[in-house]
């Protein structure tokens, strides 16, 4: 099945092991898909490995965190005119192949929003306890402001429409903001929908999450989530244009 | 009654207050519109401390009659909760805005190198 133009928005900090292997195989998935790595002020050589690997590469002065990268991403999508785009994670942790399942959701045109979630399946994915609660408490949280089932909120495997792409371009969340995303969405009217995925485990470096973040986290991102309700938006559609 | 050793240094302290914003001002080091706080906050302690009659009457509202300094003391204190708050919103914007610049760099970097390199010239140094 052909998708048409699409983009796979790759954001990616210090990954310099893993990115060169995400472009090849989303170029696996199919050829045709055009790759923009947005790299988020690496130290190391992400920028180059990933220009070597055929990807537009957009490099951020300085490390503006994964809600300023992932945005540059839409941003750059919306400017080349891509009807539909993809993210995923550049360490690796997201399996391209996938892709296929969220753009033939997609495709359907039910929803502007497609997320790829660990949790929807019966092979579901299953982390620890400390992890679980958290994943558990937003999970309910998120479903009961967006009155909505949504299962995976953290998961920042999605594919996108144009409508899509519009909004995380002109407006997204700056830290760990895949949870306040899903509210946004939502108050935007736009429709988001989940289908299940495979995720890796971290193929190098490991994950920043210790107990004390999570914690902090926790608080951080439920706050986010209630200002997230009641703050003003923006009217869609009006404001951003491409060339 | 506030002691007049007390009124004479508040109003002393008050106008240095204000001569040094204005004199920041003057040399351009600081905007009008981050010294307009500023300034609000110098004359409503310069008034305060130098008419004695209006801290005492201000001191009976609010019931501090016996010691009246306390008002000042009170109006310093929300004043600089106010440059404060202020600072915070005009921080905020301005981290806010930073990112947007960032973005915006990195996307013009990207399309000039792609631009570079499709008619052949020679990459910039560096």
């Amino acid at each position: 099945m052909s998708y048409g133009r699409v983009i796979a928005v790759v954001p990616a900090h210090n990954e310099e092991a893993a990115i060169g292997g995400v472009i090849t195989e989303i170029k696996a998935f199919d050829s045709t898909f055009d790759v923009v790595v947005v790299d988020d002020g690496s130290v190391d050589a992400t920028s180059r490995v990933a220009a070597s690997h055929g990807a537009a590469v957009i490099t951020l002065p300085y490390n503006l965190g994964i809600g300023g990268a992932v945005q540059t991403g839409f941003m750059y999508a919306l400017e080349n005119g891509y009807p539909t785009a993809v993210r995923l994670d550049g360490d690796g942790q997201h399996v391209a192949a996938d892709m296929g399942k969220l753009l033939d959701v997609l495709m359907v045109g039910d929803a502007d929003i497609v997320t790829g979630s660990r949790f929807a399946g019966a092979d579901s994915h299953r982390p620890r306890l400390a992890r679980r609660i958290g994943i558990v408490w937003f999970a309910s949280l998120v479903s009961l402001l967006t009155r909505q089932r949504v299962t995976d909120t953290t998961s920042g495997y999605q594919a996108l429409n144009r409508r899509g792409i519009e909004l995380f371009a002109r407006d997204y969340p700056s830290d760990y903001p895949e949870v306040e995303a899903t509210v946004l969405v939502y108050k935007h009217r736009l429709r988001m929908t989940e289908v299940p995925v495979r995720m890796r485990e971290r193929e190098h470096g490991s994950s920043s999450i210790t107990l004390v973040r999570s914690i902090y986290y926790l608080f951080k991102v439920t706050l986010a989530l209630c200002v997230a309700m009641v703050r003003r938006y923006a009217v869609p559609d009006e404001e951003v244009k491409g060339p | 009654m506030t002691p007049l050793k007390v009124s004479v240094a508040a109003s002393i302290a008050s106008l240095l207050l204000l001569l040094v914003v204005l004199e920041l001002v003057r040399g351009r080091r600081l905007k009008e519109r981050y010294a307009l706080l500023w300034i609000a906050t110098g004359l409503a302690l310069l008034v305060l401390s130098a008419w004695r009659g209006l801290l005492t009457k201000v001191a009976g509202w609010f019931g501090v009659a016996t010691y009246p300094p306390a008002i000042l003391f009170a109006v310093a204190t929300l004043f600089i909760i106010a440059v404060l708050l202020h600072y915070s919103t005009v921080l905020s914007r301005l981290s806010e805005h930073n990112t947007l610049l960032a973005q915006r760099l990195a996307l013009l970097e990207q399309r000039l190198d792609q631009a570079v390199g499709s008619t052949g010239e020679a990459p910039p140094p560096g």
